[in-house]
């Protein structure tokens, strides 16, 4: 029983994380709909801009997680501006290869520049962050992820509902032409939403490296565990990016606890495979009508 | 006879086809058949005299490249439905001649044919999604497709043998031994010849009509009455196809083989040819093929280089991860410069050629 509980809660963390890492991809694919592939890259663009600031450069952690921030919201803007904005309304495969080829150039860049080792942030967590319940302890790692993790989700639930920003965001998401039509400057909405999108991603790129420290490969491996987290919850939904990431987690964790450890990597594809041949719009995804 | 004794077609002036035979014919001029018949003794005769083994080896790899990308060509430039498990069909491919090979003694040439086949019905499996799934979907079933067919690569140790791989027997093919890179070329490039011919002329008929139907708009092309779910199977079947016979050529060629090179990055580099040599286009397939193989020779080579000159050795540790820069470098500025790639920069210079010196 304990091992089960043990298991519940890292898979309810590791959920967590995909639901988070996957929030920035969804965000991406509904207002622009670009399937990004350098979604992992772009997780360890933040996990490592932050190991710059606060582990090399050795700012104080808040203002380090602040210029992370920054950093990655101007990141998200140039990579939309240059590379994406011009292959607006090409065909498909070309906007997914672009989307490879920029994976393929940060991780390049990355290895280049810090190699592939693993590298720890600074410890900086407080110690009494730990849950202590009955015989389960929740480490403080998972406990700082799941506080961090709420923060932001309401944060953003709250831009969405109530900024004008958000607002537009969402309406472009929901209608391009028509808010076009309305005075929605939707090429701003496309650049914003890059732009979050990537502050999302550096997010998330943190808490796992908090968690299983910094590594290129690992990071990458996390951004295409997006795909199977966001078809379960359907492309287009927030909400369902959330529970799709938790049933991806737990059905992962519990794979690797209770049938085998190497099983693990491919049980998410394998469902994804079942979801998309049973529910292709996943458990939320709007159902395209579609005229000739 | 007198079809024999026809007279020679030059560039016309304009346009008078009366005919849609006339707009399918893969020759418009006689030009294209004695360049071709010179491309063919280029290929046949000049190359594997003079080329050294090494050279001969990175053309033989381009050969099978372009067999794989040509495949790949069809499904995604042709038929519209885009694939990332082609490096893993090609990995299957390998696996099934590396099998049929040494556990079943297969000789070489029905290991290689029965990968196709093999391969073909892989693909069409994972072509099933299609029923349903269309455009990103489908193509995030198949990266799916490729990550579980490199987990039964590895874990399904009583086939495969697992991360230890197998060794191939050299192949012979009619009591002659293959295991020279210039008896392979040969094998290589007719087979390389016999399925472009192949893919050539299938568009041409009903089947392409049908698929490019599918790729412009697939709503309409049911419409018209074309059961698009078979068709997109059969690109699938056709497309895995290649990439069956493509592996099997490469597991005698490379004679042995591993679960490693069978990777996600595969996939993307098929992808990359075909992006890179042009949608849509067979020449374009084998293009790409020439491109990415040579790029990646280059590279390596590179590193290689730094490698060998002793002191800086560690320069060739760091420059490694430089390969992969270049490599998505490539592929993003041919999508921005060139997006349609090598065989619309081939057409335009022909064309102007052709159009010399009088060219607007």
């Amino acid at each position: 029983m304990q091992f089960f509980i043990q298991l519940l809660i890292q898979g309810l963390s590791i959920g967590f994380l995909y639901a988070i890492a996957a929030l920035g991809f969804v965000m991406i694919f509904k207002s622009s709909s670009v399937l990004n592939f350098a979604h992992g890259q772009l997780l360890a663009m933040g996990a490592f801009l932050f190991l710059v600031f606060a582990g090399w450069a050795g700012l104080p952690i808040p203002i380090a997680f602040l210029a992370t921030l920054l950093g990655s919201f101007v990141l998200g803007f140039i990579i939309e501006r240059l590379f994406l904005r011009p292959l607006i309304g090409e065909a498909l495969v070309e906007v997914i290869m672009m989307t490879i080829g920029l994976a393929y150039m940060f991780r390049g860049l990355l290895l280049f520049i810090f190699g592939g080792n693993l590298f720890n942030y600074p410890d900086f967590l407080p110690k009494n962050l730990s849950i202590q319940w009955g015989a389960v302890s929740v480490p403080p790692v998972y406990a700082a992820t799941f506080i961090i993790g709420i923060i932001f989700l309401l944060l953003f639930g709250f831009f969405f509902k109530y900024s004008s920003q958000g607002i537009y965001m969402r309406s472009v998401a929901d209608n391009q032409t028509a808010a076009l039509s309305l005075g929605v400057h939707v090429r701003r909405v496309f650049a914003l939403s890059w732009a979050i999108a990537s502050v999302v991603c550096a997010m998330s790129g943190i808490i796992l490296g908090i968690i299983n420290g910094i590594n290129v490969h690992q990071l990458g491996d996390v951004g295409l565990k997006v795909f199977p987290v966001v078809i379960l919850g359907g492309l287009e939904s927030i909400g369902g990016a959330i529970i799709g990431g938790v049933i991806i987690g737990l059905v992962e964790t519990f794979t690797g606890g209770y049938v085998s450890t190497s099983l693990r990597e491919v049980v998410p594809y394998v469902l994804l495979v079942l979801i998309l041949l049973l529910k292709p719009y996943g458990l939320f995804g709007l159902k395209e009508i579609e005229r000739v | 006879m007198r079809a024999m004794m026809r007279k020679p077609r030059f560039h016309p002036c304009g346009d008078f086809r009366q005919r849609y035979q006339e707009e399918l014919t893969i020759f418009e001029t006689d030009f294209g058949r004695v360049w071709l018949v010179i491309g063919l003794v280029a290929l046949f005769v000049v190359i594997p005299l003079v080329c050294k083994a090494y050279w001969l080896y990175i053309i033989n790899l381009i050969g099978i490249a372009a067999i794989a990308a040509i495949g790949l060509n069809i499904l995604i430039g042709f038929t519209g439905q885009i694939s990332l498990g082609h490096g893993a069909f090609f990995g299957v491919g390998a696996y099934s001649a590396a099998i049929l090979a040494s556990s079943c003694g297969f000789p070489f040439y029905l290991s290689v044919l029965s990968a196709g086949v093999i391969t073909a019905f892989v693909g069409m499996v994972f072509g099933i999604p299609s029923l349903r799934l269309k455009h990103l979907y489908l193509t995030i079933a198949t990266l799916a497709g490729q990550f579980i067919i490199e987990y039964l690569l590895v874990h399904w140790t009583g086939l495969t043998k697992g991360p230890e791989g197998i060794i191939l027997g050299r192949a012979t093919l009619f009591g002659i031994s293959l295991s020279k890179d210039r008896s392979f070329f040969y094998v290589v490039f007719i087979c390389f010849v016999i399925m472009s011919w192949i893919a050539a002329n299938l568009l041409r008929t009903r089947f392409g009509r049908a698929f490019i139907a599918i790729r412009d708009n697939d709503r309409a092309a049911e419409g018209m009455g074309i059961p698009i779910f078979q068709y997109k199977l059969l690109a699938f079947a056709i497309s895995s196809f290649y990439a069956g016979i493509a592996g099997g050529l490469w597991a005698h060629y490379i004679a042995s083989i591993s679960p490693e090179p069978f990777t996600l990055f595969l996939s993307v580099q098929y992808i990359a040819m075909i992006i890179i040599g042009g949608l849509g286009s067979i020449p374009g397939a084998v293009f790409g093929a020439l491109f990415i193989t040579i790029l990646n020779e280059v590279l390596s080579g590179a590193t290689q280089y730094f490698m060998n000159l002793g002191g800086l050795s560690k320069v060739a540790l760091t420059i490694a991860p430089l390969r992969e820069f270049v490599f998505g470098l490539a592929i993003v500025l041919f999508i921005m410069l060139r997006p349609k790639g090598l065989a619309d920069l081939w057409r335009i210079v022909r064309s102007s050629f052709r159009l010399w010196p009088f060219s607007y």
